[in-house]
């Protein structure tokens, strides 16, 4: 669709018309690295591999793609240009996915640009570079998710901040589903099953089997289904709250 | 005449609270039909309705024979809307906004290139085409609005308060240019100058309370004022008393209104009783007695004040709906 491509550029050359998101790429690959190299004891280790690196990710990803989608609804229905947008001939279904895609390959870019990690552990050793391909498909995968999920509740609000912390708490909630310390803590209360069903939804237990270095078809088909499933809540929320 | 812009039974409400009950419209082409209602009247309502963006709750509304709920995109395509403040996105340059409607319109190569040309032109934009548009003035903001608008050299555009911030000069600019488009095109505007009425309309709606109330040409409309066809008369202090009585005297006059007019002078306003012309009475009147008038005219009716005894029944004053 030829508008879902206009979509796209006009959003995606937004992110830089301003400096913040020059700024916004060095803070993530300044932290990205430092969590590698002192707190996953990238070099300490001795192993040729990047988990030490890519182990971080869900919980760099929690604070910085909400920060990536918190404005793509909200500001468009705080200055009222939503009206102008939407009266466009363009279908909500085309800008939900032009706005998505923008701000996905916003964050792929940032992603994309750790690569001197990558060449660092081909020189010091030799990795398993099929894992770490699949680590950065996991990670792209796991971006998407969390902007999808930042896409619908920015379209819930005006408020840029509000959509910010209700896209970092509803990550979070969906991240520790499945991560080990909580399980326990849920074990007693609550049937297994369900807690299998729950860690099942988690987005962390999917990307640690990804990054296993399994591309495993479930795992594909979980962040797919997650991606779709909230840009289409995302195309309902605009649609019954774009005027308010 | 084929109605470009149709709406039947157009209702939204919002909770318990009814925004616009049951509004009829047609506007075909050559049309322009202005928009007038006191804030919060419905005006805007109704045109976020017929320009697609709210969905209504009863009623429906077509573009060009498009429903624009159940067939946006076409109806969409034949539509040029200026919105309610004009939004616009303001970290973008004049030229990379207009770019990006251009694409979304479809235009695109040479035919992007002259489509934005020729908005430009019309608009008077091409001075602050590299500027972002939040370092614009607001003249320039609406201008950027109405260009958007244009761009696709729509059939319908609804423009609602095109001219709002505008100075004088730039109002008066905006009214040429909308004369100058109306031929070919089906215009809503939404206005509370009701000037603006006289200069570019070739209809006016008045809405209050959310309900169309008079739908018809501007001077049909005047016509409505209880001053229509009155005759004012200006003459000698000394003379007003009988001349004021001579004057109410007249079979087809309704009543005679007294006001100051100078240190000698009296300025009387003998109304119609039914509408009619009445100057030929009173300048029979005037022969006769001999008065020595200063100035003479007959009244045509205010719009301000039909529109006034419209919108605030009972001389109620406004705002309590």
């Amino acid at each position: 669709m030829a508008s879902v491509a206009h979509v796209f550029r006009r959003e995606f050359a937004g992110y830089f018309i301003t400096p913040v998101a020059y700024v916004f790429i060095v803070i993530f690959l300044a932290l990205a690295a430092a969590l590698t190299f002192y707190v996953g004891a990238f070099f300490e280790r001795g192993r040729a591999d990047l988990l030490s690196f890519f182990q971080w990710h869900p919980w760099i990803y929690l604070f910085f793609m909400p920060a990536i989608s918190m404005r793509l609804w909200a500001e468009e229905r705080k200055t009222g240009t939503i009206e102008l947008f939407l009266t466009l001939p363009v279908s909500t279904a085309a800008a939900v996915v032009g706005k998505f895609l923008a701000a996905w390959v916003f964050a792929g870019l940032a992603l994309a640009l750790t690569f001197p990690i990558w060449l660092t552990v081909n020189y010091l050793g030799e990795p398993d570079n099929g894992v770490v391909v699949a680590s950065y498909i996991g990670s792209f995968l796991m971006a998407g998710a969390y902007l999808a999920i930042g896409s619908c509740l920015s379209a819930l609000t005006r408020n840029q901040v509000i959509a910010f912390v209700l896209t970092v708490t509803v990550c979070f909630l969906f991240n520790v589903m499945g991560a080990g310390a909580v399980q326990p803590v849920l074990g007693d209360a609550v049937p297994a099953e369900l807690l299998e069903t729950l860690s099942s939804f988690s987005l962390l237990s999917h990307f640690n089997n990804i990054v296993k270095g399994v591309i495993d078809l479930r795992d594909l088909a979980y962040y797919a289904l997650t991606i779709g499933v909230w840009l289409a809540a995302a195309a309902i929320t605009v649609d019954l709250k774009k005027a308010d | 005449m084929l109605a470009l812009v149709a709406a039947q039974g157009l209702t939204k409400r919002f909770d318990a609270h009814v925004a616009v009950d049951r509004v009829d419209l047609e506007v075909g082409a050559g049309e322009v039909l202005g928009f007038l209602g006191p804030n919060g009247a419905g005006k805007s309502t109704t045109m976020k309705m017929i320009a697609g963006f709210l969905t209504p709750s009863e009623g429906r509304a077509s573009i060009c024979g498009h429903d624009v709920t159940e067939d946006p995109i076409p109806a969409r395509r034949n539509l040029g809307y200026l919105p309610e403040g004009a939004p616009l996105y303001g970290d973008m340059t004049a030229g990379a906004f207009l770019a990006f409607v251009a694409a979304m319109r479809g235009l695109s190569g040479r035919r992007g290139r002259a489509a934005i040309g020729l908005a430009v032109e019309r608009t008077d934009l091409a001075e602050v085409l590299a500027q972002p548009i939040d370092t614009l003035s607001k003249g320039f903001k609406r201008r950027v609005g109405l260009a958007q608008a244009l761009l696709h050299d729509p059939p319908v555009l609804i423009l609602d308060e095109p001219t709002d911030g505008l100075d004088p000069n730039q109002k008066h600019e905006m009214r040429a240019l909308i004369r100058e488009i109306r031929p070919s095109k089906a215009i809503v505007i939404s206005t509370h100058i009701l000037e603006e009425v006289d200069a570019v309309c070739t209809r006016a709606a008045i809405i209050a309370d959310g309900r169309l109330l008079a739908d018809a040409a501007p001077g049909d409309l005047a016509s409505w004022s209880p001053l229509h066809n009155a005759v004012s008369l200006t003459l000698g202090a000394r003379f007003a008393d009988a001349a004021a009585a001579s004057l109410a005297g007249l079979d087809r006059v309704e009543t005679v209104q007294r006001g100051p007019a100078g240190p000698d002078a009296a300025r009387l306003t003998a109304l119609s009783r039914d509408g009619g012309p009445i100057l030929a009475d009173v300048g029979l009147l005037i022969q006769a007695h001999g008065w020595e008038v200063e100035d003479l005219r007959t009244e045509t009716g205010a719009l301000d004040d039909v529109f006034r005894r419209m919108t605030q029944p009972d001389g109620e004053a406004p705002g309590h709906g």
